[in-house]
Protein backbone atom coordinates (compact mmCIF):
# COMPACT_ATOMS: atom_id res chain seq x y z
CA UNK A 1 0.00 0.00 0.00
CA UNK A 2 2.34 2.31 -1.28
CA UNK A 3 1.45 5.94 -3.52
CA UNK A 4 2.55 3.97 -6.18
CA UNK A 5 -1.07 3.65 -7.18
CA UNK A 6 -1.11 7.10 -8.04
CA UNK A 7 -1.40 8.73 -11.26
CA UNK A 8 1.17 11.57 -12.44
CA UNK A 9 0.15 14.86 -11.38
CA UNK A 10 -1.78 16.52 -14.23
CA UNK A 11 0.80 19.25 -15.55
CA UNK A 12 -2.07 21.78 -17.28
CA UNK A 13 -5.16 21.35 -14.67
CA UNK A 14 -7.60 18.78 -16.50
CA UNK A 15 -9.91 20.23 -14.19
CA UNK A 16 -13.43 19.56 -15.64
CA UNK A 17 -16.17 21.90 -17.12
CA UNK A 18 -19.99 22.35 -16.34
CA UNK A 19 -21.95 24.27 -13.84
CA UNK A 20 -20.23 24.20 -10.23
CA UNK A 21 -24.26 24.59 -8.76
CA UNK A 22 -25.56 21.25 -10.58
CA UNK A 23 -22.13 19.51 -9.17
CA UNK A 24 -22.87 21.36 -5.99
CA UNK A 25 -26.72 20.12 -5.96
CA UNK A 26 -25.54 16.76 -6.64
CA UNK A 27 -22.99 16.88 -3.93
CA UNK A 28 -25.91 18.05 -1.28
CA UNK A 29 -28.29 15.30 -2.60
CA UNK A 30 -25.98 12.80 -1.75
CA UNK A 31 -25.77 14.67 1.71
CA UNK A 32 -29.14 14.29 2.78
CA UNK A 33 -29.90 10.92 1.12
CA UNK A 34 -26.84 9.82 3.43
CA UNK A 35 -27.65 10.46 7.03
CA UNK A 36 -30.09 8.76 8.94
CA UNK A 37 -31.21 11.25 10.81
CA UNK A 38 -32.40 13.32 8.12
CA UNK A 39 -34.60 10.53 6.65
CA UNK A 40 -35.95 9.80 10.37
CA UNK A 41 -36.97 13.57 10.68
CA UNK A 42 -39.04 13.69 7.46
CA UNK A 43 -41.02 10.10 8.49
CA UNK A 44 -41.46 12.32 11.40
CA UNK A 45 -42.93 15.00 9.58
CA UNK A 46 -45.23 12.75 7.81
CA UNK A 47 -46.19 11.02 11.03
CA UNK A 48 -47.00 13.91 12.91
CA UNK A 49 -49.52 14.94 9.72
CA UNK A 50 -51.30 11.95 9.75
CA UNK A 51 -51.68 10.59 13.11
CA UNK A 52 -52.55 14.24 14.44
CA UNK A 53 -55.17 14.06 10.99
CA UNK A 54 -56.19 11.01 12.29
CA UNK A 55 -56.82 11.98 16.08
CA UNK A 56 -58.46 15.16 15.79
CA UNK A 57 -61.12 14.01 13.59
CA UNK A 58 -61.87 11.44 14.70
CA UNK A 59 -62.54 13.09 18.06
CA UNK A 60 -64.74 15.41 16.15
CA UNK A 61 -66.46 12.35 14.94
CA UNK A 62 -67.32 11.40 18.77
CA UNK A 63 -68.43 14.47 19.65
CA UNK A 64 -70.41 15.25 16.84
CA UNK A 65 -73.63 13.64 18.48
CA UNK A 66 -73.48 16.28 21.27
CA UNK A 67 -72.73 19.12 19.64
CA UNK A 68 -74.64 22.41 19.26
CA UNK A 69 -75.63 23.87 15.49
CA UNK A 70 -72.90 26.63 15.68
CA UNK A 71 -70.28 24.36 16.54
CA UNK A 72 -71.45 22.35 13.74
CA UNK A 73 -71.56 25.90 11.36
CA UNK A 74 -67.97 27.32 12.24
CA UNK A 75 -66.29 23.64 11.37
CA UNK A 76 -63.45 23.86 8.80
CA UNK A 77 -62.95 19.98 7.78
CA UNK A 78 -60.04 20.90 5.65
CA UNK A 79 -58.31 22.74 8.13
CA UNK A 80 -58.98 20.11 10.77
CA UNK A 81 -57.19 17.56 8.76
CA UNK A 82 -54.28 19.82 8.30
CA UNK A 83 -53.99 20.86 12.15
CA UNK A 84 -51.28 18.26 11.76
CA UNK A 85 -48.97 20.87 9.75
CA UNK A 86 -48.92 22.79 12.71
CA UNK A 87 -46.90 20.61 14.71
CA UNK A 88 -45.01 19.22 11.78
CA UNK A 89 -43.50 22.71 10.96
CA UNK A 90 -41.37 22.60 14.04
CA UNK A 91 -39.74 18.70 12.33
CA UNK A 92 -38.61 20.73 9.24
CA UNK A 93 -37.64 23.80 10.73
CA UNK A 94 -35.32 22.02 13.23
CA UNK A 95 -34.64 19.89 10.32
CA UNK A 96 -33.47 23.06 8.30
CA UNK A 97 -31.82 24.43 11.20
CA UNK A 98 -29.32 21.14 11.07
CA UNK A 99 -28.63 20.82 7.68
CA UNK A 100 -26.50 23.92 7.87
CA UNK A 101 -25.72 24.32 11.37
CA UNK A 102 -24.61 20.87 11.83
CA UNK A 103 -21.70 21.40 9.28
CA UNK A 104 -20.43 24.04 11.36
CA UNK A 105 -20.66 22.16 14.23
CA UNK A 106 -18.86 19.12 13.51
CA UNK A 107 -16.37 21.77 10.80
CA UNK A 108 -17.60 19.91 8.09
CA UNK A 109 -18.69 23.51 6.47
CA UNK A 110 -14.77 23.70 5.90
CA UNK A 111 -14.29 20.84 4.07
CA UNK A 112 -17.24 21.55 2.04
CA UNK A 113 -16.02 25.13 1.43
CA UNK A 114 -12.47 24.10 0.74
CA UNK A 115 -14.12 21.42 -1.94
CA UNK A 116 -16.58 24.46 -3.44
CA UNK A 117 -14.94 27.52 -2.67
CA UNK A 118 -18.02 29.47 -4.18
CA UNK A 119 -20.10 29.55 -0.56
CA UNK A 120 -23.05 31.39 -2.26
CA UNK A 121 -23.33 28.02 -4.69
CA UNK A 122 -23.03 26.14 -1.47
CA UNK A 123 -25.85 27.80 0.09
CA UNK A 124 -28.06 27.32 -2.73
CA UNK A 125 -27.36 24.22 -3.52
CA UNK A 126 -28.36 23.27 0.04
CA UNK A 127 -31.56 25.03 0.03
CA UNK A 128 -32.79 23.46 -3.54
CA UNK A 129 -32.22 20.43 -2.28
CA UNK A 130 -33.71 20.53 0.99
CA UNK A 131 -36.48 22.76 0.12
CA UNK A 132 -37.11 20.57 -2.60
CA UNK A 133 -37.31 17.77 -0.59
CA UNK A 134 -39.31 18.97 2.25
CA UNK A 135 -41.69 20.28 -0.05
CA UNK A 136 -42.12 17.11 -1.63
CA UNK A 137 -42.22 15.51 2.05
CA UNK A 138 -44.66 17.88 3.20
CA UNK A 139 -47.39 17.78 0.18
CA UNK A 140 -47.11 14.19 0.54
CA UNK A 141 -48.22 14.41 4.47
CA UNK A 142 -50.52 17.10 3.72
CA UNK A 143 -52.24 15.58 0.96
CA UNK A 144 -51.86 12.22 3.32
CA UNK A 145 -53.35 13.94 6.47
CA UNK A 146 -56.31 15.45 4.47
CA UNK A 147 -57.71 12.25 2.62
CA UNK A 148 -56.99 10.44 6.26
CA UNK A 149 -59.14 12.46 8.10
CA UNK A 150 -61.99 13.71 5.04
CA UNK A 151 -62.47 9.02 5.31
CA UNK A 152 -63.01 9.50 8.95
CA UNK A 153 -65.16 13.01 8.68
CA UNK A 154 -67.32 11.18 5.96
CA UNK A 155 -69.04 8.80 8.25
CA UNK A 156 -70.98 11.92 9.75
CA UNK A 157 -70.95 13.09 6.30
CA UNK A 158 -69.02 16.34 7.14
CA UNK A 159 -65.99 15.54 4.68
CA UNK A 160 -64.99 17.89 1.64
CA UNK A 161 -63.54 16.38 -1.99
CA UNK A 162 -60.65 17.93 -3.43
CA UNK A 163 -62.73 19.01 -6.08
CA UNK A 164 -64.43 21.82 -3.80
CA UNK A 165 -63.82 24.98 -4.09
CA UNK A 166 -60.55 25.80 -1.97
CA UNK A 167 -59.66 22.76 -0.77
CA UNK A 168 -57.22 21.74 -3.42
CA UNK A 169 -55.12 25.22 -2.70
CA UNK A 170 -54.97 24.40 1.01
CA UNK A 171 -53.54 21.31 0.95
CA UNK A 172 -51.22 21.99 -1.69
CA UNK A 173 -50.34 24.92 1.01
CA UNK A 174 -49.28 22.52 3.62
CA UNK A 175 -46.48 21.42 1.99
CA UNK A 176 -45.13 24.80 0.38
CA UNK A 177 -45.97 25.90 4.13
CA UNK A 178 -43.55 23.17 5.40
CA UNK A 179 -40.90 23.84 3.34
CA UNK A 180 -41.23 27.43 3.92
CA UNK A 181 -40.63 26.94 7.58
CA UNK A 182 -37.86 24.25 7.20
CA UNK A 183 -36.33 26.85 4.72
CA UNK A 184 -36.61 29.37 7.48
CA UNK A 185 -34.76 27.07 10.02
CA UNK A 186 -31.90 26.43 7.25
CA UNK A 187 -31.50 30.68 6.38
CA UNK A 188 -31.66 30.84 10.72
CA UNK A 189 -28.71 28.74 10.68
CA UNK A 190 -26.91 29.61 8.33
CA UNK A 191 -26.84 33.47 10.01
CA UNK A 192 -26.30 31.86 13.18
CA UNK A 193 -24.26 28.57 12.41
CA UNK A 194 -25.25 27.59 16.15
CA UNK A 195 -28.11 24.86 16.46
CA UNK A 196 -29.84 25.94 19.72
CA UNK A 197 -29.22 29.34 18.65
CA UNK A 198 -30.98 28.98 15.42
CA UNK A 199 -33.81 26.65 16.75
CA UNK A 200 -34.61 29.13 19.76
CA UNK A 201 -34.61 32.08 17.12
CA UNK A 202 -37.07 30.00 14.94
CA UNK A 203 -39.15 28.90 17.35
CA UNK A 204 -39.51 32.65 18.80
CA UNK A 205 -40.27 34.25 15.35
CA UNK A 206 -42.70 31.41 14.59
CA UNK A 207 -44.28 30.66 18.06
CA UNK A 208 -43.85 33.26 20.81
CA UNK A 209 -43.79 36.42 18.70
CA UNK A 210 -46.89 36.45 17.56
CA UNK A 211 -48.32 35.99 21.05
CA UNK A 212 -46.42 38.89 22.33
CA UNK A 213 -47.41 41.07 19.44
CA UNK A 214 -51.29 40.44 20.41
CA UNK A 215 -49.95 42.47 23.61
CA UNK A 216 -49.17 45.70 21.83
CA UNK A 217 -52.14 48.25 21.32
CA UNK A 218 -54.67 48.26 19.30
CA UNK A 219 -54.68 48.35 16.21
CA UNK A 220 -50.82 47.11 15.82
CA UNK A 221 -51.01 44.19 17.94
CA UNK A 222 -53.24 42.63 14.99
CA UNK A 223 -51.35 44.06 12.42
CA UNK A 224 -47.93 43.04 13.20
CA UNK A 225 -49.12 39.24 14.36
CA UNK A 226 -50.74 38.52 10.84
CA UNK A 227 -47.61 39.45 9.27
CA UNK A 228 -45.25 37.06 10.98
CA UNK A 229 -44.19 34.04 9.04
CA UNK A 230 -46.12 31.61 10.92
CA UNK A 231 -49.09 33.82 10.95
CA UNK A 232 -49.22 34.44 7.25
CA UNK A 233 -48.06 30.44 6.36
CA UNK A 234 -51.39 29.45 8.47
CA UNK A 235 -53.57 32.14 6.40
CA UNK A 236 -52.75 29.62 3.44
CA UNK A 237 -54.36 26.53 4.81
CA UNK A 238 -58.08 28.40 5.28
CA UNK A 239 -60.45 27.75 2.91
CA UNK A 240 -62.74 30.34 3.85
CA UNK A 241 -60.29 32.93 4.91
CA UNK A 242 -60.55 34.31 8.41
CA UNK A 243 -60.98 38.44 9.58
CA UNK A 244 -57.47 38.88 11.52
CA UNK A 245 -55.71 36.47 8.75
CA UNK A 246 -54.16 37.76 5.36
CA UNK A 247 -55.78 36.31 2.22
CA UNK A 248 -54.25 33.00 0.87
CA UNK A 249 -52.74 35.11 -1.96
CA UNK A 250 -51.01 37.95 0.19
CA UNK A 251 -50.36 34.64 2.94
CA UNK A 252 -47.83 33.49 0.62
CA UNK A 253 -46.30 36.47 -0.70
CA UNK A 254 -45.24 37.36 3.23
CA UNK A 255 -44.48 34.13 3.90
CA UNK A 256 -42.14 33.68 0.71
CA UNK A 257 -41.13 37.67 1.67
CA UNK A 258 -39.51 36.20 5.27
CA UNK A 259 -37.68 33.31 3.62
CA UNK A 260 -36.13 35.22 0.76
CA UNK A 261 -35.11 37.81 3.22
CA UNK A 262 -33.62 35.90 5.66
CA UNK A 263 -31.61 33.45 3.25
CA UNK A 264 -30.78 36.89 1.55
CA UNK A 265 -28.93 37.74 4.67
CA UNK A 266 -27.51 34.11 4.46
CA UNK A 267 -25.54 34.32 1.75
CA UNK A 268 -24.07 37.55 2.31
CA UNK A 269 -22.73 36.97 5.75
CA UNK A 270 -21.99 33.78 4.67
CA UNK A 271 -19.91 35.11 1.51
CA UNK A 272 -18.14 37.84 3.93
CA UNK A 273 -17.35 35.88 6.88
CA UNK A 274 -14.44 33.22 7.70
CA UNK A 275 -15.39 29.87 7.59
CA UNK B 1 2.88 26.09 -6.37
CA UNK B 2 1.85 28.10 -3.35
CA UNK B 3 2.63 32.05 -3.40
CA UNK B 4 1.84 34.27 -0.57
CA UNK B 5 2.63 37.72 -0.35
CA UNK B 6 2.48 40.02 2.58
CA UNK B 7 0.44 37.61 4.16
CA UNK B 8 -1.76 39.40 7.53
CA UNK B 9 -4.24 38.00 9.16
CA UNK B 10 -5.73 39.87 12.38
CA UNK B 11 -7.89 38.33 15.12
CA UNK B 12 -9.17 41.09 17.49
CA UNK B 13 -5.98 42.62 18.73
CA UNK B 14 -3.76 39.60 17.98
CA UNK B 15 -1.78 39.55 14.83
CA UNK B 16 -1.90 35.52 14.09
CA UNK B 17 0.03 36.15 10.87
CA UNK B 18 2.05 38.73 10.11
CA UNK B 19 3.38 40.03 6.66
CA UNK B 20 4.51 36.40 5.33
CA UNK B 21 5.74 35.60 2.36
CA UNK B 22 6.75 32.24 0.87
CA UNK B 23 6.69 29.94 -2.25
CA UNK B 24 6.04 26.36 -2.18
CA UNK B 25 7.42 24.57 -5.17
CA UNK B 26 6.35 21.08 -6.92
CA UNK B 27 8.71 18.33 -6.51
CA UNK B 28 9.72 18.77 -2.54
CA UNK B 29 8.06 18.19 0.82
CA UNK B 30 7.90 21.42 2.16
CA UNK B 31 7.79 21.65 5.77
CA UNK B 32 6.11 24.30 7.71
CA UNK B 33 7.71 24.80 11.23
CA UNK B 34 6.88 26.58 13.79
CA UNK B 35 5.71 26.28 17.57
CA UNK B 36 2.01 25.86 18.45
CA UNK B 37 0.14 28.53 17.68
CA UNK B 38 2.66 30.66 15.11
CA UNK B 39 -0.24 30.55 12.69
CA UNK B 40 0.50 27.51 10.82
CA UNK B 41 -3.25 26.65 10.81
CA UNK B 42 -4.28 30.12 10.27
CA UNK B 43 -2.11 30.44 7.27
CA UNK B 44 -3.24 27.21 6.02
CA UNK B 45 -7.20 28.39 6.13
CA UNK B 46 -6.23 31.31 3.77
CA UNK B 47 -4.54 29.30 1.25
CA UNK B 48 -8.04 27.13 1.20
CA UNK B 49 -9.95 30.61 0.99
CA UNK B 50 -11.79 29.81 4.45
CA UNK B 51 -10.29 32.90 5.78
CA UNK B 52 -9.71 35.98 4.38
CA UNK B 53 -6.45 37.61 4.74
CA UNK B 54 -6.51 41.05 6.15
CA UNK B 55 -3.58 41.89 3.98
CA UNK B 56 -1.74 40.81 1.61
CA UNK B 57 -2.53 37.81 -0.28
CA UNK B 58 -2.03 34.06 -1.27
CA UNK B 59 -1.93 32.50 -4.65
CA UNK B 60 -2.31 28.98 -5.74
CA UNK B 61 -1.58 27.90 -9.16
CA UNK B 62 -1.22 31.60 -9.60
CA UNK B 63 -4.87 32.80 -8.93
CA UNK B 64 -6.47 32.58 -5.39
CA UNK B 65 -8.01 29.57 -4.08
CA UNK B 66 -11.74 31.15 -4.41
CA UNK B 67 -11.64 31.74 -7.29
CA UNK B 68 -10.97 28.45 -8.54
CA UNK B 69 -13.72 25.79 -10.23
CA UNK B 70 -13.76 22.92 -9.11
CA UNK B 71 -10.53 22.65 -7.07
CA UNK B 72 -10.36 19.81 -5.70
CA UNK B 73 -8.74 18.67 -8.69
CA UNK B 74 -5.82 21.35 -8.25
CA UNK B 75 -5.56 20.86 -4.01
CA UNK B 76 -6.24 18.31 -1.67
CA UNK B 77 -6.25 19.10 1.93
CA UNK B 78 -6.32 17.92 5.35
CA UNK B 79 -6.92 20.49 7.87
CA UNK B 80 -9.07 18.46 10.52
CA UNK B 81 -9.41 14.89 10.46
CA UNK B 82 -12.65 15.21 12.68
CA UNK B 83 -14.69 17.76 10.24
CA UNK B 84 -16.72 15.86 8.76
CA UNK B 85 -20.32 14.27 9.64
CA UNK B 86 -19.79 11.70 12.00
CA UNK B 87 -23.43 9.95 10.65
CA UNK B 88 -22.28 9.40 7.33
CA UNK B 89 -20.05 6.65 6.15
CA UNK B 90 -16.85 6.77 4.66
CA UNK B 91 -17.49 5.95 1.20
CA UNK B 92 -20.58 7.89 1.42
CA UNK B 93 -18.43 11.05 2.93
CA UNK B 94 -15.89 10.78 0.04
CA UNK B 95 -18.86 10.68 -2.57
CA UNK B 96 -20.25 13.81 -1.60
CA UNK B 97 -17.11 15.39 -2.12
CA UNK B 98 -16.65 13.56 -5.06
CA UNK B 99 -19.50 14.74 -6.41
CA UNK B 100 -19.22 18.42 -5.65
CA UNK B 101 -16.17 18.51 -8.26
CA UNK B 102 -17.47 16.19 -10.75
CA UNK B 103 -14.74 13.51 -9.84
CA UNK B 104 -15.46 9.65 -10.63
CA UNK B 105 -17.35 7.79 -8.53
CA UNK B 106 -14.66 4.65 -8.85
CA UNK B 107 -12.16 7.37 -7.50
CA UNK B 108 -13.76 6.85 -4.34
CA UNK B 109 -12.98 3.15 -4.28
CA UNK B 110 -9.44 3.80 -5.48
CA UNK B 111 -8.76 6.43 -2.43
CA UNK B 112 -10.10 3.99 0.23
CA UNK B 113 -7.61 0.89 -0.78
CA UNK B 114 -4.83 3.46 -1.48
CA UNK B 115 -5.45 4.54 2.85
CA UNK B 116 -6.05 1.10 3.81
CA UNK B 117 -9.71 2.38 4.58
CA UNK B 118 -11.49 -0.36 1.94
CA UNK B 119 -12.99 -2.83 4.69
CA UNK B 120 -14.15 -0.32 6.66
CA UNK B 121 -15.90 2.30 4.19
CA UNK B 122 -19.25 1.50 4.94
CA UNK B 123 -18.55 2.42 8.81
CA UNK B 124 -19.91 5.64 10.13
CA UNK B 125 -16.50 7.64 9.82
CA UNK B 126 -17.75 8.96 13.75
CA UNK B 127 -16.60 5.56 14.92
CA UNK B 128 -13.21 5.86 13.73
CA UNK B 129 -10.14 6.15 15.97
CA UNK B 130 -7.74 9.05 15.46
CA UNK B 131 -5.31 7.50 12.98
CA UNK B 132 -8.46 6.14 10.32
CA UNK B 133 -9.94 9.64 10.85
CA UNK B 134 -6.36 10.60 9.72
CA UNK B 135 -6.36 8.37 6.51
CA UNK B 136 -10.00 8.94 5.71
CA UNK B 137 -8.93 12.88 5.69
CA UNK B 138 -5.58 12.18 3.45
CA UNK B 139 -8.08 9.66 1.30
CA UNK B 140 -10.34 13.17 0.75
CA UNK B 141 -7.15 14.64 -0.27
CA UNK B 142 -6.20 12.42 -2.76
CA UNK B 143 -9.92 11.99 -4.24
CA UNK B 144 -9.01 14.71 -7.43
CA UNK B 145 -5.68 13.38 -8.28
CA UNK B 146 -4.54 17.00 -7.10
CA UNK B 147 -0.93 18.41 -7.94
CA UNK B 148 -0.69 20.29 -4.66
CA UNK B 149 -1.15 18.44 -1.53
CA UNK B 150 -1.61 20.53 2.08
CA UNK B 151 -1.48 18.33 5.31
CA UNK B 152 -1.62 19.84 9.26
CA UNK B 153 -0.06 18.05 11.82
CA UNK B 154 -0.70 14.99 10.08
CA UNK B 155 1.22 12.47 12.12
CA UNK B 156 -0.62 13.72 15.08
CA UNK B 157 -1.62 11.17 17.28
CA UNK B 158 -0.73 8.37 14.99
CA UNK B 159 0.92 4.68 15.80
CA UNK B 160 4.46 4.61 14.63
CA UNK B 161 2.93 2.40 12.03
CA UNK B 162 0.97 5.39 10.80
CA UNK B 163 3.65 7.71 11.11
CA UNK B 164 6.26 5.49 8.72
CA UNK B 165 3.06 5.30 6.04
CA UNK B 166 2.31 9.19 6.11
CA UNK B 167 6.48 9.92 5.98
CA UNK B 168 6.49 7.72 3.06
CA UNK B 169 3.35 8.72 1.22
CA UNK B 170 4.66 12.52 1.45
CA UNK B 171 7.79 11.68 -0.24
CA UNK B 172 6.40 9.37 -3.01
CA UNK B 173 3.79 12.12 -3.83
CA UNK B 174 6.46 14.78 -3.36
CA UNK B 175 9.17 12.19 -6.13
CA UNK B 176 6.03 12.58 -8.06
CA UNK B 177 6.42 16.06 -9.01
CA UNK B 178 3.66 17.23 -6.63
CA UNK B 179 3.91 20.40 -4.38
CA UNK B 180 3.57 19.08 -0.81
CA UNK B 181 3.26 21.36 1.75
CA UNK B 182 2.72 19.87 5.59
CA UNK B 183 2.92 21.69 8.64
CA UNK B 184 4.58 20.00 11.97
CA UNK B 185 5.33 21.12 15.19
CA UNK B 186 8.06 18.66 15.72
CA UNK B 187 11.26 19.62 14.41
CA UNK B 188 12.53 15.64 14.59
CA UNK B 189 9.85 14.72 12.03
CA UNK B 190 10.30 17.52 9.46
CA UNK B 191 13.94 16.28 9.42
CA UNK B 192 12.96 12.93 8.21
CA UNK B 193 10.21 14.39 5.92
CA UNK B 194 10.78 17.37 4.35
CA UNK B 195 13.23 19.04 2.17
CA UNK B 196 12.83 22.81 2.14
CA UNK B 197 11.59 24.28 5.55
CA UNK B 198 9.09 27.52 6.52
CA UNK B 199 9.72 28.70 9.49
CA UNK B 200 7.40 30.64 11.15
CA UNK B 201 7.14 32.32 14.76
CA UNK B 202 4.45 34.03 16.08
CA UNK B 203 3.11 34.66 12.66
CA UNK B 204 6.26 35.82 11.16
CA UNK B 205 8.61 34.57 8.68
CA UNK B 206 12.12 32.99 10.40
CA UNK B 207 13.76 31.14 8.05
CA UNK B 208 12.69 29.99 4.45
CA UNK B 209 15.33 27.35 3.49
CA UNK B 210 16.48 23.78 3.28
CA UNK B 211 16.98 21.33 5.57
CA UNK B 212 20.62 20.69 4.60
CA UNK B 213 20.93 24.83 4.91
CA UNK B 214 19.58 24.83 8.13
CA UNK B 215 21.45 22.51 9.94
CA UNK B 216 24.78 22.68 8.15
CA UNK B 217 25.06 26.30 7.72
CA UNK B 218 25.25 27.73 11.50
CA UNK B 219 28.61 27.21 13.26
CA UNK B 220 29.84 23.97 13.06
CA UNK B 221 30.52 22.81 16.78
CA UNK B 222 33.18 20.54 17.30
CA UNK B 223 33.98 18.36 20.63
CA UNK B 224 37.03 18.03 22.15
CA UNK B 225 38.58 16.27 24.81
CA UNK B 226 42.25 16.74 26.38
CA UNK B 227 43.61 15.88 29.93
CA UNK B 228 45.71 19.45 29.25
CA UNK B 229 43.34 22.66 30.37
CA UNK B 230 45.88 24.85 28.56
CA UNK B 231 44.06 23.52 25.49
CA UNK B 232 41.72 25.80 25.68
CA UNK B 233 43.58 29.24 26.03
CA UNK B 234 45.48 27.86 22.72
CA UNK B 235 42.33 27.50 20.86
CA UNK B 236 41.46 31.00 21.98
CA UNK B 237 44.34 32.70 20.95
CA UNK B 238 43.57 31.33 17.22
CA UNK B 239 40.09 33.05 17.32
CA UNK B 240 37.61 30.11 18.32
CA UNK B 241 35.12 30.41 21.24
CA UNK B 242 35.56 27.58 23.40
CA UNK B 243 32.74 26.35 26.07
CA UNK B 244 33.67 23.78 28.64
CA UNK B 245 31.11 20.85 28.32
CA UNK B 246 31.25 18.27 30.85
CA UNK B 247 34.78 17.03 30.42
CA UNK B 248 35.33 18.62 27.30
CA UNK B 249 35.74 21.35 25.53
CA UNK B 250 33.37 22.74 23.14
CA UNK B 251 34.74 24.73 20.30
CA UNK B 252 33.03 26.49 17.53
CA UNK B 253 35.22 28.98 14.69
CA UNK B 254 37.59 26.31 13.97
CA UNK B 255 37.78 23.04 11.94
CA UNK B 256 38.77 19.63 13.32
CA UNK B 257 41.21 19.75 11.64
CA UNK B 258 43.02 23.21 12.39
CA UNK B 259 42.22 21.93 16.11
CA UNK B 260 44.35 18.43 15.70
CA UNK B 261 47.14 21.07 13.88
CA UNK B 262 46.69 23.23 16.89
CA UNK B 263 47.09 20.71 19.41
CA UNK B 264 49.94 18.44 17.74
CA UNK B 265 52.09 21.86 17.49
CA UNK B 266 51.67 22.58 20.75
CA UNK B 267 52.25 19.07 21.91
CA UNK B 268 49.02 18.75 23.80
CA UNK B 269 47.28 15.19 23.71
CA UNK B 270 43.88 14.82 22.18
CA UNK B 271 41.33 12.06 23.29
CA UNK B 272 38.42 12.96 21.68
CA UNK B 273 37.47 15.56 18.72
CA UNK B 274 34.26 14.96 17.31
CA UNK B 275 32.56 17.30 14.60
CA UNK B 276 29.15 18.05 15.72
CA UNK B 277 26.44 18.52 13.03
CA UNK B 278 23.64 20.66 14.22
CA UNK B 279 20.21 19.09 14.41
CA UNK B 280 17.49 20.38 13.36
CA UNK B 281 16.21 20.61 16.34
CA UNK B 282 18.83 22.88 17.67
CA UNK B 283 18.94 24.97 14.99
CA UNK B 284 15.12 25.59 14.77
CA UNK B 285 15.44 26.46 18.96
CA UNK B 286 18.44 28.92 17.69
CA UNK B 287 16.23 30.42 15.37
CA UNK B 288 13.35 30.72 17.56
CA UNK B 289 15.11 32.30 20.19
CA UNK B 290 16.39 34.67 18.31
CA UNK B 291 13.02 35.91 17.58
CA UNK B 292 11.67 35.89 20.79
CA UNK B 293 14.73 38.14 22.59
CA UNK B 294 13.88 39.95 19.38
CA UNK B 295 10.58 40.44 20.88
CA UNK B 296 11.55 41.08 23.93
CA UNK B 297 13.75 43.71 23.14
CA UNK B 298 11.36 45.58 20.82
CA UNK B 299 8.87 45.23 23.38
CA UNK B 300 11.54 46.66 26.27
CA UNK B 301 11.98 49.58 24.20
CA UNK B 302 8.35 49.95 23.89
CA UNK B 303 7.91 50.43 27.26
CA UNK B 304 11.00 52.84 27.58
CA UNK B 305 9.73 54.81 25.77
CA UNK B 306 6.34 54.92 27.47
CA UNK B 307 8.42 55.61 30.80
CA UNK B 308 10.22 58.95 29.60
Amino acid sequence: MTASTLHAPDAGVLAPSGSTLLAAVDSEWTKVRSVRSTMWSLLATVGIVLGLSALLCWAYVNRFDSMSIQDRFGFDPTLHSLRGVQLAQLATGVLGVLVIASEYSTGMIRTTFAAVPQRRTVLLSKALVFGAVTWVVGTIASLGGFLLGQAILSQKGVGVSLGDPGVLRAVLSGGIYLAAIGLLGFALGAILRRTAGAIAVLFGLVLVLPGLAQALPSPWNADISKYMPGQAGSAMLLVHPASDLLSPGTGLVVLVAWVVGLFAAALVLTHLRDA
Amino acid sequence: MIEARGLTKRYGPTLAVDDLSFEVRPGHVTGFLGPNGSGKSTTMRMILGLDAPDGGGIAVNGSPYRQHRFPLHEVGALLDAKALHGGRSARNHLLCLAKSNRIPRRRVGEVLDIVGLSEVGRKRAGNFSLGMGQRLGIAAALLGDPGILMFDEPVNGLDPEGVLWIRNLLKSLAAEGRTVFVSSHLMSEMALTADHLVVIGRGRLIADTSVKELTTGGALKVVVRSPRPELADVLRLAGASVTAEDGALGVTGLSSDDIGDLAFRNGLPIYELTPKAVTLEEAFFELTENSTEFRAESEARTYERQAS
